[in-house]
């Protein structure tokens, strides 16, 4: 088979703007696009710059924009598609270091805002916790998120609004929220109960249709928002009384 | 210059866990190649083990019983008070991990889930279904984010720097800004991670050139038994991707072309769960005997676990088959077949994981202290990272809080950066020459072909001969872009010379070890010979050459007798 993958390139140092640039790929086998990419780096052009580790779809490194769609490049097997024209472009919304490469730093930043750490109450025990397998299962959706930045790149509000602390984050908060062993008080992690936090959202659910795990993280801004608001009634009766 | 106390290279899970672990008054920093949730361990699935006893067959476990198993898997190679080590603290580990934060899956009751895994008596691997890499990855750099760890990430390390036996830092090549530049440290820790992108089929990540190994070499570190490279029976036919040995651990069966569970015939009792390196023989034996599918690979059959089992236990094997195979494991039986997966051996680190050159250590897969002699357990590994991590974090807060500061070390670091500098000038200037992922291709095949699972002299001399003549091709080679930033070219020719380095030790710890143990099988010497080889191997570069010595095991309680599965 031959394909044309037409990348796009941007060296900030060097060029004005970014720039498609085509090249010729031939293969007789079944490749994936991390693999083609890899292949027109090593004969093709060594500058060609992209991230990739694991090629199993675990580390996150590898996301991009293919086709117009956001995945892993290691999980998109060339064989899907049906033209022959590969467009291959880097996440939006986040600064290109160089080609396919992105600043990622603004996703980390937004993911530290929320301490993504376990607040326990109490030191270790000798024994463990004592926690249902269906306490747990109710995180085990969340955990799946590789940390790849495809919901924040997608994410409507968090592309105009940058205090938006976007999906990832706000799903990761939910999981601490939701694991039983985390004690953070309700003024903790009512923080996000602002434009910046769990109301930002436009309920458009991009991060749910890009997400290449599943983790469907709208899904834990929804069940944030309702907890906040259970919260803030059990309060206002509590107060009254 | 950059200047810190502690510099852990490497962020997987051996290199977290010494940042956590190291003294919070000194100054500490990890370098790494990757940002740090890119780092291999990600991949691990299966598990991590304990002797929690919380199944009810596991009742009569006990952490001597978990050390037991480690040093008969690892056929008598393994230092035996290292193995205690590992495994006493291996039950205060996995609560640690749990207090941290790590999602275990739970059985009824609420306790921590095990599963059985190979070779071990009795069920002991903790698990998050089959992510456990995953979430204990992502938990261990949560804590960094909390306790405010220094990153340098999309840095490679390039040389170790020594004078006069003692570590003064390292220069590395900073991929973001295209530099080469110095930093100081009183004290280096490498969790660098394994090599197994030296065979062509690897379950491990793109990244693992094992360049850590090669430079800790360079810098005067002697290997220890570097022969022993796991095999690891359950890749995916065709991408190599692992699939977990918690999925034989839940109960999947081995079929060969014939329907048989094959497995009967080499280990009647263990069966599936055997160890590894018995496990992978026994497969690729049977593809050899016209056993395979498509000559080439054999069934791992889940089916008969139901959906439930496997949506709820081996979700992470489903999506890879899936994405990766086009295949769903409830309907359609696995196609698998042996890769590389692991080095037992590595940097020569005693259980302090302190090494020869003062103020050096290595935890991890990278470090060899050892615990898995010849032949690692499944689970064995995230433990390994986790309790030696974590010491080798203690160890050298212990070693800078008491250690003199070298006067000159600022002017020899210096010279050695520039010394890189020069190498990258020349590999830059020259208009034609060796292309280096070209030579990667040829050293791959190379290992592929002669230095596998069955391994015998002629191969190995073979072997030897054509690494040292890809050596005289490596001097020729250039790069053909200007760019120095995010250039994996320039990445690729510094760690192509480690695993230049790193092939030719195994290569000759192979050769020279006449008798098969563990992972390590002579078709022409089938027989464990401890009369002769219940002995390490050590190679130290000296004068551009490997020097090989050997140094004895620590035998304590285990007196080593026939390994029967």
């Amino acid at each position: 088979m031959e394909y044309i993958f037409r990348i796009m390139r941007y060296d900030p140092l060097k060029d004005m703007y970014p720039f498609f640039q085509d090249f010729i790929y031939q293969t007789q086998e079944k490749k994936s696009v991390l693999e083609a990419l890899m292949d027109i780096r090593n004969e093709q052009d060594c500058t060609l710059s992209f991230r990739y580790s694991c090629r199993e779809a675990i580390c996150g490194s590898c996301a991009m924009v293919i086709n117009g769609k956001f995945d892993l490049a290691c999980r998109t097997e060339l064989e899907m598609f049906e033209s022959s024209l590969i467009v291959i472009e880097p996440l939006p919304n986040l600064e290109i270091q160089k080609d396919l490469l992105v600043d990622m730093e603004p996703f980390f930043e937004a993911m530290s805002k929320i301490e993504p750490y376990i607040q326990t109450e109490g030191g270790l025990s000798e024994e463990g916790y004592r926690i249902e397998e269906k306490e747990m299962e109710k995180i085990f959706q969340y955990i799946n998120c590789i940390m790849c930045g495809c919901c924040y790149s997608a994410c409507p509000v968090a592309s105009r609004d940058e205090r938006y602390l976007g999906p990832a984050a706000l799903a990761k908060l939910y999981r601490f929220v939701k694991d039983p062993r985390d004690k953070r008080p309700f003024s903790n992690w009512s923080r996000v109960n602002t434009e910046g936090g769990v109301w930002g959202c436009d309920t458009i659910f991009k991060c749910n249709e890009v997400c290449p795990k599943n983790v469907r993280p709208a899904d834990g801004i929804e069940a944030l928002r309702r907890k906040l608001v259970v919260e803030k009634v059990k309060r206002i009766f509590r107060f009254k009384r | 210059m950059i200047s810190q106390d502690i510099l852990v290279v490497g962020g997987g899970l051996a290199g977290l866990a010494a940042a956590l672990s190291s003294d919070p008054q000194l100054k500490v920093a990890v370098i790494s190649k990757v940002h740090p949730l890119r780092s291999h361990s990600v991949a691990a699935q299966g598990g991590i083990n304990a002797a929690l006893g919380n199944t009810p067959d596991g009742r009569d476990d006990s952490w001597e019983s978990h050390a037991f198993d480690t040093i008969k898997g690892s056929d008598y190679l393994a230092d035996q008070d290292v193995a205690e080590l590992m495994c006493e603290k291996a039950i205060t580990a996995i609560y640690e991990l749990e207090h941290l934060g790590v999602p275990f899956s739970r059985f009824p009751g609420g306790v921590i889930a095990q599963r059985p895994f190979g070779g071990a008596g009795f069920p002991r691997t903790c698990y998050a279904a089959d992510r456990t890499g995953l979430v204990i990855l992502h938990t261990l750099f949560e804590q960094s984010i909390k306790k405010q760890v220094r990153f340098y990430n999309e840095w490679l390390v390039t040389r170790l720097v020594v004078r006069d036996g003692k570590c003064l830092g390292v220069v590395v090549y900073d991929l973001t800004k295209g530099e080469i530049m110095p930093v100081k440290a009183r004290s280096v820790i490498f969790a660098t991670g394994g090599y197994g992108r030296v065979y062509q089929r690897t379950t491990n990540a793109y990244i693992n050139h094992g360049s850590g190994i090669g430079i800790a070499y360079r810098g005067g570190v002697p290997l220890k038994d570097m022969e022993f490279v796991q095999f690891h029976p359950t890749s995916l036919y065709g991408k190599n991707i692992l699939i977990t040995e918690g999925a034989r651990g839940e109960g999947g069966y081995l079929v060969n072309n014939k329907g048989e569970r094959f497995m009967a015939d080499y280990a009647p009792s263990a069966m599936e769960l055997a160890p590894r390196d018995i496990v992978a023989r026994a497969i690729q034996t049977e593809i050899d005997k016209g056993n395979g599918f498509e000559g080439q690979c054999l069934h791992l059959d889940l089916r008969h676990l139901g959906e439930a089992k496997i949506k709820k236990r081996l979700p992470g094997i489903r999506e890879i088959c899936i994405d990766f195979a086009g295949l769903d494991p409830v309907e359609t039986p696995i196609p698998i077949q042996p890769a590389q997966h692991y080095s037992m051996g590595g940097i020569d680190v005693d259980k302090k994981c302190a090494s020869c050159v003062e103020g050096f250590y290595a935890a991890g897969e990278c470090a060899c202290m050892s615990i898995h002699g010849a032949n690692r357990l499944g689970g064995n590994s995230l433990l390994d990272t986790v309790v030696f991590g974590r010491i080798a974090g203690e160890e050298a807060s212990n070693y800078v809080k008491e250690c003199e500061e070298t006067g000159d070390s600022e002017k020899i670091l210096l010279d050695e950066a520039l010394k890189v500098k020069r190498r990258v000038e020349e590999w830059m200037n020259k208009d034609s020459g060796e292309k280096v992922h070209k030579l990667l291709i040829r050293l791959k095949a190379i290992m592929s072909d002669k230095v596998g699972i069955f391994r015998e002299k002629r191969d190995l001399t073979e072997a030897l001969e054509r690494i040292r003549a890809l050596r005289e091709d490596y001097k020729r080679v250039n790069i053909s872009g200007s760019c120095l930033r995010y250039s994996q070219e320039i990445v690729n020719i510094f760690e192509f010379e480690s695993m230049l380095d790193l092939t030719e030790v195994i290569t000759l710890g192979a050769l020279n070890r006449e008798e098969t143990r563990g992972s390590h099988f002579r078709l022409d010497f089938r027989k464990r010979n401890d009369r002769d080889w219940l002995k390490h191997t050590l190679v130290t570069w000296k004068e551009g050459e490997p020097q090989v010595s050997y140094k004895g095991v620590t035998i304590n309680k285990y007196k080593p007798v026939e390994r029967k599965y």
